[in-house]
């Protein structure tokens, strides 16, 4: 059903987080259901072993969900872990290639054409262009002769052939995830793909693939006003974590990560403890166990990465991001707020549901059916991840004759009621009941169930926590959605960007072939 | 630095006449080992869909029942045939205004403020929506609340009263969608290539305007629903409930509306494009979007399955053509890829797209267009087609693998006039695909010469000397 005309800029946020915990919640009994249903396995490698029996249609779903993301990219290489993310689909030593051992040769020489060549272009001073371009041309004459070993596409062309369905994967600034899905009767072939690439990855075509991520970071940021403004207010709204650094990456550092910075990544993160692989669907924990059990023990195991360390300082001045181009008007602001294990997670949730879900929402109400100034107006939380602090933020989208300052008002007057003011009994009670409801409707979809699975076991330790996360959003009262309001929508924690539309004139000034 | 996108845009037609076929090479070099296909592929576990039981009334309603106890929810659904292809063009968008007022405004009973109320705190739904060839009614509700969601969804259906407090909303929403419509830069490509297949004031592709929604009234909203109701209606009901009872409740309810009426047949035009290259700028992107169009077919023609095969090996997975050639071998696109889609009862388009830098425009443009020429010139191989059989034939356990999947396919062959084993015909049909029938469906339907290039970039085709 076609229900809005609009781009949605939830299709924007979304890409960016993993999953927005559409899951929260849990059921006693369904718990217990899922107890006898799910059996799960610690390697001796670390890695963590989820399979779900689900005995319908003779099919299943999988993830890979490791445990670290772009806030992982180092300094100076933003885009790494996406980066990477895209180098496993380019096969392993035994698939995707005529001959492994001449290939390695063949791209220790790409290697380190491209550090001769990126050691002369990098020059500040007496940089010699005659000799830069013959480094150049010699770069490309190795990645030719490390292609004479490749076999195009072959890891992706195994498993769609033998049935992947919905085959991708996903970088967020948390954690990378990896998914299909597949008829049963290919779960050995599956398990030995999988743990091949997870174990055994190639730094192949590497240079070529640097610029299809390049290409898509064209398309998903430079060359979309919303793309541009998100990444702006993020570098606004953050000046010492990595949220607040570019997902894709800077031009200038995705465009210069080398396949050693890529390798070095995944020997550090790729590790067992860092790992989580669930399976949901027809197959049997007692028949797949052992099979899981032989080639995931494959991955290395080592210890679970250090966790960062840098903590984004409290904020103590408002900030504002204004852009002026010939774009429709556009209002975002957000709030900074604690990681997902704070006592009061669930609290952002409900103030999420009560200010947004749904035409009974208060900015729904206030915004666009009573006011009629946006078509769009939602609050969301754990922007632009949630392991680490993210922000709570608002958007409006105004109908044509309203502006980004309209929109700015009229949310800050339901965030005033939210905080001078309980909400009602009835705005509460909804919450709860529309979020067991929505834990009950994510258990039908195989690959959605596993998702989660795989997401909880990873951020909680246990994947039970998806139901009994319940529990907590039990217990939230109003008193505890007024004292968060108070504490965190505050102007001095606040950064706000909007789109003011230029009008279309002669020469525009954007400089638009940043490369 | 420099785009030369624009100046050698022009270029590009030329390489309809002089198309440059270099194939991605596939795997042709010996490979030692092949370790996975040494990995057993044992028997699938049997299993056959369970399909919906199909329920057809004296007047011609159609319902299907759905059974599927693993979770307590109902939900149901009622097609209605018409939609705004059908309008009036001077009230473009008609269709979209009525699929939100409809609901929006709710009943006499329960006006659509009360009613959404009354369904959060259930965690329920109902919704309405208009497409180009329907207009639908859904609800969703767990089981305890699935009678009472129910008698709501029906009064809704046959009683509803459109008021022109939320037309006036929907046509604010709707003038917001017009106004930011070239905002991104795949809107206007996918708006403005069909354009060129069909025809701007096609019905397929003619655009609201403010003017248009501005001009549509609550009587226009009436007289639309008093029209289509009286069509042929069909209802899916999936979920954990009574079939016996549910039939009864089903039967009490629709078994007296009146005979459906047919709808007439709809006697569209379609020419296709008139070929060559059209540039529309946009000054705030630094990526072409490149879209290749002609027309497409429809899923009645019995060269379907051939054509279905051939597309895979053009564009359909990472082994396709278009992607080992743009993507893989020349790093010029993260997206690149299409072919000739399907729709049920009309033409589809034909549409490959690429998004490449400003710069690589051409050589970009140029390489899809060689593998689209190429699938006349360079042969198929039976590798090739055993590929693309084996990715479509292993992954059509998909199409019915959940009973709701089961449940939307029966409905969409139900509404199209398509019959109810046509998965199996067609699957029986792709397996029998040679590569001879893939030659033979190249040549009758690839034709280069009459596609049409749309490129939105960044540039003024006017002065490409101003570019710097």
């Amino acid at each position: 059903m076609q229900n809005r005309v609009l781009l949605s800029f939830r299709n924007w946020i979304l890409p960016l987080t993993v999953a927005a915990i559409a899951l929260a919640g849990a059921h006693a009994q369904d718990l217990k259901s899922f107890e006898q249903r799910i059996t799960t396995k610690v390697l001796p490698n670390g890695l963590t072993l989820i399979v779900c029996e689900r005995h319908d249609a003779p099919v299943f779903s999988y993830t890979t969900f490791v445990d670290a993301g772009d806030v992982n990219d180092p300094s100076g290489q933003s885009g790494l872990a996406h980066m990477f993310e895209h180098l496993a689909f380019k096969g392993t030593s035994e698939i995707g290639t005529t001959d492994i051992a001449d290939e390695k040769v063949a791209l220790e020489k790409v290697e380190a054409a491209n550090n001769a060549y990126e050691a002369e272009y990098l020059k500040s001073v007496g940089r010699d262009e005659a000799k830069l371009a013959e480094l150049k041309k010699a770069f490309l004459a190795a990645q030719a002769e490390a292609h004479k070993y490749v076999v195009p596409n072959q890891f992706t062309d195994v498993a769609e052939r033998n049935g992947a369905e919905g085959l991708n994967a996903q970088t967020g600034l948390d954690d990378t995830m990896f998914f299909w899905s597949m008829p049963e009767n290919r779960f050995e072939l599956w398990a030995w793909l999988e743990s091949a690439r997870l174990s055994d990855t190639v730094p192949r075509e590497f240079y070529k693939e640097r610029d299809v991520v390049v290409e898509e970071r064209r398309m998903r940021t430079d060359s979309s006003p919303i793309g541009r403004l998100l990444e702006q207010f993020l570098a606004t709204a953050y000046v010492a974590h990595n949220y607040g650094r570019s997902s894709i990456g800077w031009p200038s550092e995705v465009g210069q990560i080398n396949a050693t910075e890529a390798m070095e990544f995944h020997k550090k993160y790729y590790v067992g403890s860092n790992i989580v692989v669930s399976v949901v669907g027809d197959v049997k924990a007692t028949e797949v166990m052992p099979v899981l059990e032989k080639y995931f023990s494959k991955v290395p195991g080592g210890p679970k990465p250090e966790e960062m360390t840098t903590l984004e300082p409290k904020q103590f001045a408002e900030k504002t991001v204004t852009i002026r181009e010939q774009t429709q008007p556009f209002y975002l602001e957000g709030y900074h707020r604690p990681d997902y294990h704070d006592p009061d997670d669930a609290v952002y949730d409900a103030i999420g549901d009560i200010m947004s879900n749904g035409r009974v929402s208060r900015l729904y109400r206030s915004l666009v059916r009573d006011q009629q100034i946006a078509a769009e107006a939602e609050g969301f939380s754990g922007f632009p991840g949630q392991k680490y602090p993210g922000l709570f933020a608002f958007y409006a989208v105004p109908i044509p004759g309203h502006t980004p300052d309209e929109m700015r008002d009229a949310i800050h007057k339901e965030i005033e009621k939210l905080k001078s003011a309980d909400v009602t009994d009835d705005e509460l009670a909804m919450f709860k009941t529309r979020t067991r409801a929505d834990l009950l409707r994510g258990l039908a979809d195989n690959q959605g169930l596993s998702n989660s699975l795989a997401e909880y076991q990873t951020r909680y330790g246990d994947w039970r926590e998806l139901f009994t996360q319940l529990d907590k959003v039990d217990k939230v009262t109003k008193a505890d959605i007024r004292r968060v309001a108070n504490k965190v929508f505050v102007a001095s924690n606040r950064t706000s960007a909007e789109i003011i539309t230029n009008p279309p004139a002669g020469a525009a000034q954007k400089d638009g072939g940043a490369q | 630095m420099k785009s030369p996108a624009v100046k050698d845009i022009t270029k590009i037609s030329l390489l309809f006449a002089v198309v440059a076929v270099s194939l991605a090479p596939l795997a042709t070099s010996a490979q030692q080992n092949k370790p996975w296909e040494k990995i057993p592929v044992p028997k699938l576990h049997d299993f056959k869909p369970q399909e919906p039981k199909r329920i057809v009334l004296k007047n011609g309603i159609v319902i299907f029942l759905q059974e599927d106890h693993e979770l307590p929810f109902v939900s149901g659904g009622v097609m209605i045939p018409g939609g705004s292809r059908d309008e009036d063009p001077a009230k473009a968008g008609l269709v979209g205004l009525y699929g939100q007022a409809w609901r929006t405004s709710g009943t006499a009973k329960m006006d659509g403020d009360q009613l959404d109320d009354l369904l959060e705190s259930k965690a329920a739904h109902i919704e309405t929506g208009g497409d180009d060839d329907s207009t639908a009614l859904q609800w969703e509700s767990l089981k305890g609340d699935a009678d009472q969601v129910f008698s709501l969804a029906l009064d809704l259906l046959l009683h509803p009263k459109f008021s022109p407090e939320k037309l006036q909303l929907a046509q604010q929403q709707d003038a917001a969608g017009i106004v930011r419509r070239n905002d991104e830069e795949s809107g206007i490509a996918d708006r403005e290539s069909a354009k060129l297949v069909y025809g701007a004031n096609s019905p397929y592709t003619r655009q609201p305007e403010l003017t248009t929604i501005g001009s549509v009234t609550v009587d226009d909203l009436k007289a639309w629903h008093d029209r289509t109701i009286g069509g042929k209606l069909i209802i899916g009901i999936s979920g954990d409930f009574d079939p016996v009872a549910m039939e009864a409740k089903l039967r009490a309810a629709f078994e007296g509306l009146p005979p459906v009426k047919p709808e007439s047949p709809r006697h569209d035009a379609f020419p296709g494009p008139t070929p060559g290259l059209s540039f529309i700028n946009k000054e705030d992107v630094n990526q072409s979007d490149v879209q290749i169009v002609g027309l497409g077919i429809d899923r009645h023609n019995p060269d379907v399955p051939a054509l279905v095969v051939m597309d895979e090996i053009l564009g359909g997975g990472f082994a396709s053509r278009l992607f080992q050639k743009v993507r893989t071998e020349l790093g010029l696109a993260y997206e690149v890829g299409g072919g000739f889609s399907l729709a049920y009862d009309h033409p589809a388009v034909f549409r490959v797209v690429v998004l490449t830098k400003s710069g690589s425009t051409v050589e970009a443009t140029k390489a899809a267009i060689g593998e689209i020429a190429g699938l006349n010139s360079h042969p198929f191989t039976q590798e090739e087609l055993d590929r693309a059989k084996d990715n479509i034939l292993n992954t059509f356990l998909f199409r019915y693998d959940t009973r709701d999947k089961v449940l939307a396919e029966q409905e969409r062959l139900e509404f199209y006039g398509y019959p109810a084993n046509y998965l199996e015909t067609y699957k029986a049909a792709l397996e029998k695909v040679t590569v001879a029938d893939l030659t033979a469906v190249a040549k009758k339907y690839v034709h280069p010469e009459k596609l049409a290039v749309l490129v939105v970039a960044m540039g003024q085709r006017s002065s490409p000397g101003s570019m710097s």
